[in-house]
């Protein structure tokens, strides 16, 4: 059975139908074709498959797709603005946050969850914020010094082939 | 010191936006129009005789392809290290998971329900899981006697040794199954093209191994079957061999459906079917001194392979040549077994069978001091090997840094006065240990593997630079590093020099992407390929100039004659506007490759070694019995970085998945034989909340073989991290552990047995 929903993706209005079994994950993939949301074992273990859900991360194999009706969710194709890298992929990219890269969109998305609702958070607030997502390749380290890096407003062009803060902005603190 | 441009920068890593953006093409994200999925039908137990596959009418058989072994268009080998591993079992099946029959569909939900009419009727034999079971012969899994492969080392006079030590210790160790775990799934499609040409892409670390695996059992030309990777979610080596299994089922599919057929793995298959790192024992005797010199060494190491030799001979190779450890020991017998069980096929995991080994070496050193009351620091100097001194095969070494980089990492970690205060113990649930560890590990294959490989790498010019090489980056920075090798040779910027992930039909083969080989030997061979093009350059700049190539020097980046100069950009937009495009290629100089003579064992067992001394400070909760990482000082000798951030990415993942691997990573076999893992939840691997706080100190003594001076560096940080952990846990609660994963339950029996932990 189908069924029709109205929801937010990447802040666009959006209706689509799919089967009412169907996880957010299958939606967004098979679908919507967005396939930087991964499946890395869609049994909620891994976080490989992390979105952001009316702010909150969530792994989307775990989560029926009809229960976004009405809910914006976000991707990791929605943090790109206008060609413009959000600062946490920037941090990634400046801090050696990546390796294989396939925990890295469940990463981000859980790492943009926390600064939206912690803009400067300790080491342990991150790893506790991160705890449900695997990374097999890095050790963690520069993941966290990437997130703490955005929450201390140091900015990167990683375009310039320059591996260092071009900028220190320093957040307002509220 | 040498001053470089690019060497030792770290710029951002060329595939990072591609990822950051969700936008890496992995296989499971590839769109392949009109593409089938594939099935496998898996054997349900360990060891039996087939006497039917038997497929039930009720399914409509018209709307998928099934073939089995009677139907396969091909020979029925997967080419590895022998060719015992039939792409499907033909008369018996020797593991669980082992593949009897294929089937592709148009989709999902048809495979599956495919799959729900198959039975295989198999008549059930005796299994044996177990080294020890195996050896006694009763069930013959593999060959006559399980025997996979049987080497020994003998040095020096054990006898006189033993017959005139102070002291004999003795110790036996074991370590547990270990699940690579890369986060992406194995997967792989082949399509079919009109020309009858396949092309393969998917999740892997070796496309010529994939290529050579199809050209064998299928007798293409190579030609003909173009590989590509996909950007590969990890490896650790267990991306090594699997994928040529699956290349040859998705291949057989496609040709019999004449559709593209794609496998991707959900997690509890990948769990369940691919290789690990094989399970380990080792006995250990030594002739010791009462001042701690080890004077006599026996080793018996013994690994369990599974079912099929896949990479087996190579993993225990290298485990012997390691199993002796960082020290200077004159006298030694090692004799080393890879026997055959009923077990999913063992294979390739970082460190590729030297973890093993060094796991025991490097217990049985603890256990030495602790049997003559000498702290475990000193019974390691006591021994250790230094510039000059022979390991067991006769290799006489050069550019050792043992010493250095255990004496480093004792210093940064305040190991001396920790232990000391650890051990007196202390009150409350959480005690406090330090311990550490000695290692090293050999860059390259092992051998004369890399004199025979004929790695080669090319560079193409077209108006830019682009660098073909097969090694792929599964995410160690392969195809940023090589890159950086190239622009500092050729005085280039790196985002001057493009580096697209390999496809056989336009790269060569440099070697499979094993082995800690990639950054050390094909970053060689770039340079190499660097030099060529310097040369063709000043070739075409002497005849456009009407002088000698000799009149024309390559020096600070730029080619110069006496009036003129031209970078290696303008040289090579000349040569290209002038005569058209241009490749060069590089080869590795026969001198940069070890001499070794296997049937002896005997000679250079790898050109340059890595080193790497690891502390490590737990706290054990004594009520719960979990240990937790508090501290990790890491000093590790790599010749040269390359790209320290990589570089500190490389060891602190490493060592968290040794760290993993000695005690929550828990995997064994089921009396039915399956591994007792179908979810993540039942392999705990080290989440944000287990990691420790890092001390990394990279020491860089350049090697005269590697690029700039660089040495093997990816498996290194896997070696040594298990015992120094099991060392700390030793410092705070008194409990010698001897097999790894030392979980928590295992820890409660030991510190029982012991009588608790007041001390
Ligand atoms: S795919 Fe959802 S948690 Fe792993
Ligand atoms: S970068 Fe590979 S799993 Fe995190």
């Amino acid at each position: 059975m189908e069924k029709t929903i109205r929801f937010h993706l990447n802040e666009k209005p959006l209706e689509v139908s799919c089967p009412v079994h169907w996880t957010l994950l299958e939606l967004i993939r098979d679908r919507l074709g967005l396939t930087g949301t991964k499946g890395g074992c869609r049994e909620g273990e891994c976080g490989t498959c992390t979105v952001i859900v009316d702010g909150r991360n969530v792994n989307s194999c775990m989560m029926l797709a009809v229960d976004v009706a009405g809910r914006s969710v976000t991707t990791v194709e929605g943090l790109e603005r206008n060609g413009e890298l959000h600062p946490l992929q920037k941090a990634f990219i400046a801090k050696g946050a990546i390796q294989c890269g396939f925990c890295t969109p469940g990463m981000l998305m859980s790492a943009k969850a926390l600064l939206d609702a912690n803009p400067r958070p300790s080491r342990s607030e991150i790893r506790k914020a991160l705890s449900g997502n695997l990374c097999r390749c890095t050790g963690y380290e520069k993941i966290f010094e990437a997130i703490e890096s955005v929450g201390a407003g140091e900015i990167f062009d990683v375009d310039d082939g320059v591996w260092q803060a071009i900028e220190q902005v320093q957040k307002p603190r509220d | 010191m040498p001053q470089f441009n690019v060497i030792g920068t770290s710029p951002p890593r060329l595939d990072g936006r591609e990822k950051v953006l969700g936008q890496a093409p992995f296989i499971a994200d590839v769109p392949i129009p009109g593409c089938w999925v594939g099935g496998v039908v898996a054997s349900p137990v360990p060891h039996g005789r087939i006497r039917a596959i038997v497929r039930d009418p009720a399914f409509d058989w018209s709307r998928v392809v099934f073939v089995d072994a009677a139907s396969l268009p091909c020979r029925n080998f997967v080419h590895m290290v022998r060719d015992d591993f039939p792409i499907l079992a033909e008369e018996k099946v020797t593991f669980v998971t082992q593949a009897v029959a294929l089937v592709a569909g148009p989709d999902r939900a048809t495979v599956d329900e495919a799959l729900r009419h198959v039975t295989v009727d198999i008549e059930p034999l005796p299994a044996v899981f177990s080294v020890d079971e195996a050896l006694k012969g009763e069930v013959v899994v593999w060959g006559e006697d399980n025997v996979i492969d049987e080497y020994r080392i003998d040095r020096g006079d054990v006898k006189k040794a033993f017959a005139e030590a102070d002291l004999v210790v003795e110790g036996d160790y074991a370590t547990g199954l270990h699940e690579q775990l890369y986060l992406e799934n194995q997967g792989m499609a082949a399509i079919p093209r009109d020309d009858g040409s396949l092309e393969i892409v998917g999740s892997m670390q070796c496309p010529y191994y994939v290529q050579g695996a199809l050209e064998q059992a299928l007798g293409l030309a190579p030609e003909r079957l173009r590989v590509k990777p996909c950007v590969t979610g990890g490896g650790f080596g267990g991306k090594e061999d699997y994928p040529s299994v699956l290349a040859l089922w998705t291949a057989v599919l496609a040709l019999k459906s004449g559709r593209p057929v794609r496998i991707l793995y959900e997690r509890g298959q990948d769990l369940q079917s691919t290789p690990k790192r094989h399970p380990s024992t080792t006995r250990i005797r030594t002739a010791v001194r009462r001042d701690g010199t080890i004077t006599g060494l026996e080793i018996e190491l013994r690994f369990n392979g599974g079912a099929f030799t896949t990479l087996s001979r190579v993993v225990q190779q290298r485990g012997m040549l390691h199993c002796q450890g960082a020290y200077r020991i004159a006298n030694v017998a090692i004799h080393s077994l890879t026997v055959a069980t009923n077990m999913v096929p063992s294979g390739a995991y970082r460190g590729f069978g030297a973890p093993q080994g060094l796991f025991a070496i490097e217990r049985h050193m603890d256990r030495i001091a602790r049997e003559l009351a000498l702290d475990p620091l000193d019974v390691r100097l006591k021994n250790i090997v230094d510039e000059g001194d022979t390991f067991p095969c006769g290799q006489k070494l050069k550019g050792v840094f043992a010493r250095q980089v255990l004496e480093r990492a004792a210093e940064l970690s305040g190991y001396r006065k920790k232990r000391a205060l650890y051990a007196q113990g202390s009150e409350g649930p959480l005690r406090r240990g330090i311990g550490l560890s000695v290692a090293f590990h050999g860059g390259g294959f092992t051998g004369s593997g890399e004199a025979t490989m004929g790695t080669v790498v090319r560079i193409d010019y077209d108006g830019a630079f682009s660098l073909h090489v097969s090694s792929t980056d599964m995410g160690q920075g392969a195809l940023t590093v090589l890159p950086m090798i190239a622009a500092e040779a050729l005085g280039l910027r790196p985002d001057e020099i493009a580096a697209p992930r390999p496809d056989t039909a336009v790269c060569p083969n440099s070697g499979p992407t094993v082995a800690s080989r990639t950054t050390m030997y094909v970053g060689r061979v770039v340079t190499e390929a660097c030099k060529a093009l310097i040369d063709e350059l000043r070739t075409f700049l002497a005849y456009q100039e009407g002088i000698s190539p000799r009149a024309i020097a390559f020096t600070k980046g730029a080619l110069h004659c006496r009036s003129r100069s031209w970078t290696v950009a303008q040289a090579a937009r000349a040569r290209c506007d002038a005569q058209g495009p241009f490749s060069v290629e590089g080869r590795l100089p026969q001198e940069a490759a070890a001499c070794f003579n296997l049937d002896r064992f005997e000679g250079e067992a790898y050109r340059s070694y890595a080193w790497i001394a690891q502390a490590v400070e737990v706290a054990v909760n004594v009520d719960t019995y979990e240990v937790k990482p508090l501290e990790a000082t890491i000093v590790a000798e790599i010749g040269r970085a390359i790209h320290p951030v990589l570089v500190e990415g490389q060891i602190a993942g490493g060592f968290l998945q040794a760290l993993g691997w000695s005690h929550i990573e828990d995997l064994t076999v089921t009396p039915e034989g399956r591994f007792s893992a179908d979810q993540l939840n039942a392999y705990l691997i080290p989440t944000t909340l287990d990691t420790p706080q890092w001390h990394i100190d990279v020491m860089e003594e350049p090697c005269d073989v590697g690029a700039y001076g660089a040495k093997g560096l990816g498996e290194l940080p896997m070696n040594g991290a298990a015992p120094a952990a099991l060392s700390a846990v030793e410092n705070a609660t008194g409990v010698f552990g001897t097999e790894i994963p030392l979980t928590g339950e295992k820890l409660f029996r030991l510190i029982e047995a012991q009588g608790g932990t007041e001390r």
